[in-house]
């Protein structure tokens, strides 16, 4: 990954522009041609240096849920609960923390009322209480990474 | 805003991502019976209408060096949690900050936010100086860091 690769991941993870030439637009403001950042952007994408370029939805103004949920998991059985929790396909994303309460995912589902549905499923498969800590009041939301 | 059919039917087009092409939102009409002005017209509006957060690059932070990532949550007094969370999501470091229930008495946290970092050593300096220099002390906190990643996709619309 070079300065142009870097240049392009900060720019990019900002905005990218709605005009039907997009990419040229976006090229010509980090100074180099259309072709050049589509196929860095290619590269990037293969090397999986890039989870996506596209949209970034808002689930609840979709019309969907979205909640965090914790499951205090003991050490010897979170290999069989994490294969159980990730089998749900409305299991975003699943970290492992360093924490009592040691398993952490995100449940994004087409409808609020499915959430929780898809926890007392999970409650069943698993047989661990499943702790869902909807999000109340968001105070910032500014993900970016500097590279 | 009312999304109407045809908007689920772009968002279900686009989720994966835009045609790397020169003219993406031509191929993406193409494929949805529509022209290009009528899908920058749509997706201009969603994006307005802040259905699409935003439009772009989405990382994967892991491949990217940060690694250390840290879950800091506080029992702040319900009173205070305005507060606390104005000045936690001003810290540059923060990425992201969300006032969540209590799940008493097992967990009495109800602010969380999130702090990534490419070393867990630079990460709890963070995390040291904004207790310091906020006066947090008083409010219990535990720092979780998270080992693996299992699973990160976005999610899937239909």
């Amino acid at each position: 990954m070079d300065r142009i690769d870097r240049a392009i991941i900060n720019r990019l993870q900002e905005s990218f522009p709605i005009t039907d030439r997009p990419y040229q637009q976006a090229a010509e403001e980090l100074g180099i041609q259309e072709d050049e950042l589509i196929r860095r952007l290619k590269v990037m994408l293969e090397k999986k240096q890039l989870s996506r370029f596209g949209p970034l939805y808002h689930a609840e103004r979709l019309g969907g849920g979205l909640s965090l949920c914790a499951i205090r998991v003991p050490e010897d059985q979170f290999e069989r609960v994490k294969e159980q929790v990730n089998a749900f396909p409305e299991v975003a994303h699943n970290y492992a923390r360093d924490n009592e309460f040691s398993m952490w995912f995100v449940l994004a589902t087409e409808t609020p009322q499915r959430i929780d549905s898809v926890i007392r499923e999970i409650e069943q498969s698993t047989g661990y209480r499943v702790y869902n800590m909807p999000k109340e009041e968001e105070f910032f939301v500014g993900l970016k990474f500097e590279v | 805003m009312v999304l109407n059919d045809l908007d689920y039917r772009l968002i279900a087009e686009i989720q994966d991502g835009l045609p790397l092409t020169s003219r993406p939102y031509n191929e993406i009409g193409a494929r949805l019976g529509l022209s290009e002005e009528q899908v920058i017209e749509r997706i201009g509006a969603l994006q307005q209408a802040g259905v699409i957060k935003r439009m772009g690059i989405i990382v994967r932070h892991h491949e990217l060096g940060y690694t250390a990532n840290a879950m800091v949550v506080w029992d702040v007094p319900d009173n205070q949690v305005d507060v606390v969370g104005e000045k936690l999501g001003a810290q540059p470091c923060v990425t992201l900050c969300y006032q969540r229930p209590r799940k008493l008495p097992e967990w009495p946290y109800n602010l969380f936010c999130m702090i990534h970092g490419q070393q867990r050593q630079r990460v709890l300096e963070h995390i040291r100086k904004i207790v310091d220099s906020h006066g947090l002390k008083h409010i219990p906190h535990k720092i979780l860091f998270s080992g693996k990643r299992y699973k990160q996709r976005g999610a899937k619309y239909q």
